[in-house]
Parts: C-alpha cells; sequence; structure tokens
C-alpha cells in the first residue's frame, strides 16, 4: 500500500513538474496574449493540483495535509477567476487575437 | 523526485520571467506575474518538503493570497487610469 | 540542490533589477517589483529565514505593489526621460559606490563563519534561553516580541509615524459625502470576480487572525498578521469601490485604532514601569514568569496588528480617495 501510494505521488510530482514546463514553454511562444493565457491557465490549474496532491500523500502531519487542502482551494479558486478577469479586461481594451487569414475574412466580413 | 519537481518549477518560473520582461502588451506582463507566483507558491511547497520544514506551508497561503490581490490590483489600476491610452506599448 | 536553486533565485532576481531600470513604463515597473519580491521572498525561504520571507511576501509582493499601482493612479504611467547631463555622471558614481561596498565586504566574517560577531553577541544567550525563559517555539519571536520588544516599539511608531504623515500630506477633508458620488471603478461588470471575492474575504480574515495569534508557534505574528488583515479591505474597496469600503469601516474609526495599537504598545510597558520594574518587563503580568511572558507578548503583538492594519487601511484610502478626486476633476 506503502509503495503503491509513494509511485503515485512521484508520479503526479513528476508530471505536475512536467506540465509547469510545458505551460510556461506555451507563455513564451505562442503568437498572441489570448492563445499565452489559454496554455498558461490551463497547465496552471492542473499543474497546482497534480503538485500539491503529491505532497498531500507525503505529508506526515494532519495539520500540513489540512493547509496543503486550504492552498489548493485557494489556487483553484483564484487562479481561474484572475484569468477570467484578466481576458475580460483586455477583450474590453480592444486587444485583438491573431486569426487565420481566412477567419480574420470571415470576422471582417461580419462586421 | 521532490528535487526533479522543484527543478521544473524553478525552469518554469525563469520562462515566465522572460515572458514579463518582454512584453508586448501590459496583459502579457500581468499574465506572467500571475503565472510566476503560482510557481513561487509551488516552489516554496516542495522546497520546505524537501528541507523537511512543512511549516513553509503558511507561507506559502500568504504568497497565493497576495498573488491574487496584486493581480487584482494591477487591473483595477490600470483600467481606472489608462483608458484612453493605448493599449500597446511600443 | 538546494545551490542550484539558490543560484537560480539569484540570478533571477538580478535579472528582475536590471529590467526593472530598463523598463520606461511604471506599470510594467510596478509588477516587476512585485516579481522582485517575490522571488527574494524565496530565496530568504531556502536560507531558513522563515519570518523575514513571510514578511517579505506580505509586504514586498503584495502590499507595497498595490501602494505603487495607487501611486502611480495619481501621477502618471511613464517615466520622464532624465537629461544627459545626469546621465553621464550617474555611471561612473554608481560604479564607485559599487566598488566601495564589495571593497567594505572583503573584511565582513565568510558566510556563517562560527566566530563572526553576529554569533557570538547576545545570540547564543537569546537562542540557549528562550526555551526556559519564554517557552515559546519560535525565537524569531521571542526576540522581536520579549527580548527586544523596546526596538519593535520603534518600529511601531515608525510605521504610526508613516501613517500620519500620509494623513498630513494627503488627506482631503473637503471630500465630498459619500450619497453624492458616483460610484466609479468598481469594477461593476467583473460578476465572476467579486463573488469569488466575496468567499475569499472571510477566509482571508481568518487567516489574518490565525497568523496573528499562531505567530509564537510558526511563522507570523503582529506585523505579517496586519498586513494580511488589511489585504483583505483592501480587495473590498477595489471590487466595489472606495464608497462602499468607507460605509464598513469609518477612515475616522480607523485613524482612533492606529493610535490605540501604539498605545496598548505602550501601556503595557507602562503598567511594568507603574510596578517598579523595567518598561516592558512582563513579569508583572502573573506569577509564573513564563506565563507573564506569554501575555506580555500576546498584548504587544496585539498592538502592533492592530496599528499595522490599520496604517496600511489609511494609507491605501487615503492614495486611492485623492485618485479619485483628482480623476473626477478631469
Amino acid at each position: 500500500m506503502e509503495g503503491i501510494l509513494n509511485i503515485v505521488s512521484w508520479f503526479l510530482l513528476v508530471f505536475g513538474g512536467f506540465l509547469c514546463i510545458s505551460g510556461a514553454v506555451g507563455l513564451l511562444r505562442f503568437p498572441d496574449f489570448f492563445t499565452r493565457m489559454h496554455a498558461a491557465s490551463v497547465t496552471d490549474t492542473l499543474a497546482t493540483a497534480m503538485i500539491l496532491i503529491g505532497l498531500f500523500i507525503q505529508a506526515e502531519s494532519w495539520l500540513v495535509q489540512v493547509k496543503l487542502v486550504m492552498v489548493l482551494l485557494f489556487v483553484l479558486l483564484t487562479s481561474p477567476t484572475a484569468g477570467h478577469a484578466l481576458v475580460m479586461a483586455a477583450l474590453h481594451a480592444g486587444l485583438e487575437p491573431v486569426l487565420p487569414k481566412q477567419k480574420q475574412a470571415s470576422v471582417e466580413a461580419g462586421r | 523526485m521532490y528535487t526533479a519537481a522543484a527543478f521544473a518549477v524553478l525552469v518554469a518560473m525563469l520562462l515566465a520571467l522572460f515572458r514579463a520582461f518582454a512584453g508586448p502588451t501590459l496583459y502579457d506582463r500581468i499574465l506572467a506575474v500571475n503565472v510566476f507566483g503560482t510557481k513561487t507558491v509551488l516552489l516554496i511547497a516542495v522546497v520546505g518538503f524537501m528541507m523537511g520544514r512543512p511549516d513553509f506551508l503558511d507561507i506559502v497561503m500568504v504568497y497565493a493570497l497576495m498573488n491574487f490581490i496584486s493581480v487584482i490590483g494591477i487591473l483595477r489600476f490600470f483600467e481606472y487610469t489608462a483608458k484612453n491610452v493605448e493599449v500597446r506599448e511600443e | 540542490m538546494e545551490l542550484i536553486i539558490n543560484m537560480g533565485l539569484l540570478s533571477m532576481l538580478a535579472m528582475t533589477a536590471i529590467a526593472i531600470v530598463r523598463i520606461k513604463d511604471l506599470f510594467a515597473v510596478a509588477m516587476l517589483a512585485g516579481i522582485y519580491g517575490l522571488i527574494s521572498a524565496s530565496f530568504f525561504v531556502m536560507m531558513d529565514a522563515v519570518d523575514v520571507a513571510f514578511t517579505e511576501a506580505s509586504v514586498g509582493a503584495g502590499i507595497s505593489t498595490l501602494l505603487m499601482l495607487t501611486t502611480l493612479a495619481i501621477t502618471g504611467r511613464f517615466e520622464k526621460a532624465d537629461k544627459k547631463s545626469r546621465t553621464r555622471f550617474a555611471l561612473p558614481l554608481v560604479l564607485l559606490t559599487g566598488a566601495l561596498l564589495i571593497y567594505g565586504t572583503l573584511d565582513m566574517p565568510s558566510f556563517g563563519a562560527a566566530d563572526s560577531p553576529v554569533q557570538e553577541h547576545v545570540a547564543p544567550r537569546y537562542l540557549n534561553d528562550s526555551a526556559q525563559e519564554i517557552g515559546i517555539p519560535n525565537v524569531v519571536t521571542s526576540v522581536l516580541a520579549s527580548y527586544r520588544a523596546f526596538d519593535t516599539f520603534g518600529e511601531v511608531i515608525v510605521i504610526f509615524t508613516a501613517g500620519v504623515g500620509v494623513l498630513a500630506l494627503l488627506m482631503r477633508t473637503d471630500l465630498p459625502p459619500i450619497s453624492s458620488v458616483k460610484n466609479t471603478a468598481s469594477m461593476e461588470e467583473h460578476m465572476v470576480l467579486r463573488i469569488v471575492a466575496k468567499m475569499l474575504i472571510p477566509l482571508i480574515l481568518l487567516f489574518g487572525l490565525y497568523v496573528q495569534f499562531h505567530g509564537e508557534y510558526g511563522p507570523g505574528g503582529g506585523f505579517q498578521a496586519g498586513v494580511i488583515f488589511a489585504s483583505a479591505f483592501f480587495l473590498y474597496a477595489m471590487l466595489y469601490g472606495m464608497n462602499a469600503a468607507r460605509k464598513v469601516i469609518d477612515s475616522s474609526l480607523v485613524q482612533v485604532l492606529a493610535a490605540l495599537g501604539v498605545l496598548i504598545y505602550g501601556t503595557t510597558g507602562v503598567v511594568a514601569m507603574l510596578s517598579g520594574k523595567n518598561f516592558l518587563d512582563y513579569s508583572v503580568f502573573s506569577e509564573d514568569p513564563v506565563h507573564a511572558q506569554h501575555l506580555g507578548i500576546l498584548f504587544i503583538e496585539l498592538g502592533v496588528g492592530l496599528t499595522v492594519a490599520t496604517v496600511m487601511i489609511i494609507i491605501f484610502f487615503t492614495f486611492s480617495g485623492r485618485s479619485q478626486v483628482e480623476g473626477e476633476r478631469d
């Protein structure tokens, strides 16, 4: 039982780390704000959850586990909310996504 | 394994930092700050376990809290003061 | 591994500092300053200075970013270019100062050396005797709130003075009454934000109380708790507008509370003096010396928390109120 839990927690930690890096690469490489936002926010939430759950399995006292759950809840609440507010603000300010040429034409025709 | 996770988070922090330097819009920077903050939360949590000091989690809470509040603050004041300013900087 | 993390953090710190100098958009600079705070707080955590990291995370990364932003709302977004004649002197001057500082570090004992003055002066006594004399696990709190309580009193007074200074310089007595002002900039369209914030604010206040009263056992204490407490009010003010926030906490009440915090701290000391002991000697509070220490620390942490929270609120509200008035005049 202990061994399985250990393997699960290692897997969660490593995969969470991988998600962190992949999200950050997306944040750095993607062409416009909205795709960057997408890359960052999707991986951010999942990676945080995975790493914190991985730590949760390793934690020795219940107090630490409660704190981890609190942090997780807090991040799960705030991170998507901040992302949402950010995209709304960007849209309001008139920031436009980069679209492929065809789509761009149809958007402009629709105006 | 803590080491691997900590290292991954550190690399992610570095990449987010480059995005924060590069911009180009202010929203990109805010996004980078937000990602950076979340990554710091993870780094401190993992390092706390690595060094056998899980009481670092109190600090982790403050980080998560301040990260959220500062993003809201930036949005609030940016929206409020810079209504007529160009979105692009350069 | 720790070495690699330290090196990574320090190089990020240097890069951020250079970027702050190079970028002219002050909003971006304020954000990078927030990142700077986060990195240096992580570095403090790596150095095992947990209480310092706690303070840096809440003040350096959180509150000071907000205060910078409120200032920018009054002043303007872009840095003016320096005059050429001034920049010519700047570089040699900075290089000279830097070289002198580095020269100064050559005399310092190497990092962590056992025979450095820091380790030999009072630190061993505090570390050895704190457990018996004060009996709390967090030595930082026992130094801050008992051995060095007089210094901390000075710090509280400094914070209080900052609040008074901001009030003296920026307070507007001609603010229009609450009901007559339009509730501008209250982020009315951000419904999701408002609801999430409503859920979070009680949790933040609760966490502030935890930090306040848990400071004797783990990282934390009055300074950090005050900042966290104040940040809940900032969140409310930012999302629901200044007027709504002013209805929650009356600004004259906040001013009274700021003074009350200092008063609680000072009274704790004076009570000891009146009973014939030294200023801030806690042994008057109880027969049992360890219990007396606990009581004394509780009192002064309360005073610290109260003053810090209210002064932060005063500064933030005064700045925001100012920018609101300026905004309407345009």
